[in-house]
């Protein structure tokens, strides 16, 4: 129920008193509520849940998991636990 | 999909497994909070790649296997009304109450919608202004800024026929509920990843202090839930009990501030009743005096029904991670999610629908 899907935003319009956008999640296509992420630019990903965008999705943030297996591998860390 | 394939890799999912395991000295309890983590973890098989020893309960966080049967039967009865549009997400329609669910309601004819947003339900509502349309808004904190928001431009467009049938749910509450509960086997937690990307992570701060348990925030995939579970098994390994942020693509400390300030001005924190636990002090929000207008209990005067729950049922204990699916004797057999018995086989996303999707209860204990 809590489930947030990140997608691509396409364009932002106004529509009356809402600040809505266009996002795209691997090529279906969302109106949704950018009202709680004004300053969200076409091109950016945004996680959106209900129709509603939630989050900017930090780009440098999500590369972290990979960056601290790179490390673990560097430090030998991730060979096989000693038995 | 960008996000997210990324994130179900197999090659760096075993190298995480093996930082687990290489961490890992002694036993730990570990419970993941969500509905949609359990589902990942079943789905993906995660609790049996861990290393011996490390074990996943699964949490209440379900909104949906939650939801009171006196609320379902609540909507129940307004959505039988002839003067009402009632709309819901698709979740809700299945989940039986006292006099069935809202599936069988629209199939006798009662105009009942599934919508994708609550902005939706406003929609429907501007463009049939001679129906009264009802909203069921469920949900834990993820879900109440969209809510709070069909609440505010109702309100601010002047649609007198819009109003919601409020049922929210709020997370730290529940966990320091477990945390209490006689027999509590949880060491550490997965926390709610889209409940922090809107509330922020101030509310966990006293729960891992006071409790001295580490509360990892998570996201969803596999790779998210195997880094959070590292994080714990470091943290519990290293005698230490703190908020740690594990997705931190989505989830910033003070969470989405703007979504935090209309949920405080169109919500407030009330008792809640949880389905299969029972009733948690201020586990809930309900709509704020000034919004009693858009307030469908108010609007609708139902009479509360008595209401029974199977006595082999044990979802409550499956809640509080006291119990696993497989421990039930209904499982799999009288108990299916075609013919539920109790919250935690609702919902697609409760523990023992998800065990069930997944073919486990071929290995129920005899």
């Amino acid at each position: 129920m809590c489930l947030a899907i990140p997608g691509k935003l396409v364009s932002i319009e106004r529509e009356s008193d809402l600040l809505m956008g266009k996002v795209d999640f691997g090529g279906t296509a969302r109106r949704v509520c950018l009202e709680h992420v004004p300053d969200a630019r076409p091109g950016e990903y945004l996680l959106v849940h209900v129709g509603f965008a939630l989050s900017r999705i930090d780009e440098a943030e999500a590369k972290r998991v990979f960056e601290f297996l790179e490390e673990m591998d560097q430090l030998g860390e991730l060979e096989a636990p000693p038995s | 999909m960008k996000y997210l394939d990324e994130y179900r890799d197999a090659a760096a999912a075993r190298r995480l497994l093996a930082a687990i395991s290489r961490k890992a000295r002694r036993p730990w309890v570990l419970m993941e909070v969500c509905g949609g983590q359990t589902h990942s973890i079943v789905k993906y098989g995660i609790d049996e790649l861990l290393p011996a020893g490390i074990e996943l309960v699964h949490g209440p966080g379900c909104p949906v296997c939650v939801t009171s049967l006196e609320m379902i039967d609540r909507a129940h009865a307004i959505a039988a009304r002839r003067d009402v549009i009632f709309c819901s997400f698709g979740d809700m329609l299945r989940v039986p109450g006292s006099r069935g669910d809202l599936l069988a309601l629209k199939s006798q004819g009662a105009d009942v919608r599934i919508v994708y947003s609550p902005l939706d339900a406003v929609k429907l509502a501007a463009g049939n202004p001679k129906r009264a349309v009802v909203f069921f808004a469920i949900g834990f904190e993820t879900t109440a800024p969209a809510n709070a928001m069909a609440a505010s431009l109702a309100k601010k467009r002047g649609l007198p026929n819009f109003s919601l049938l409020v049922s929210h749910v709020l997370t730290p509450p529940a966990i320091t509920a477990i945390l209490q509960c006689p027999g509590n086997r949880v060491q550490a937690f997965l926390g709610p990843g889209h409940v922090c990307t809107v509330m922020g992570t101030a509310e966990y701060e006293p729960i891992a202090r006071h409790y001295r348990v580490p509360v990892i925030i998570s996201g969803f995939e596999p790779l998210d839930l195997l880094d959070a579970i590292f994080r714990a098994v470091r943290q519990l390994e290293d005698g230490c009990a703190e908020v740690e942020i594990a997705y931190a693509r989505a989830v910033r400390p003070q969470g989405n501030e703007a979504s935090r300030k209309l949920i405080d001005e169109v919500f407030e924190v009330c008792d809640r009743k949880w389905r299969g636990v029972g009733s948690i002090p201020k586990s809930g929000y309900k709509l704020r005096w000034e919004y009693r207008d858009y307030d469908a209990e108010r609007r609708f005067e139902v009479e509360d029904i008595e209401t029974r729950e199977s006595p082999i049922c044990i979802s409550g204990q499956v809640l509080r991670g006291i119990k696993k699916p497989r421990d039930c004797p209904a499982f799999g057999k009288q108990c299916t999610p075609d013919t539920p018995l109790g919250a935690t086989m609702v919902s697609a996303e409760g523990a023992c629908a998800a065990y069930y999707a997944y073919g486990r209860y071929l290995r129920v204990r005899r």
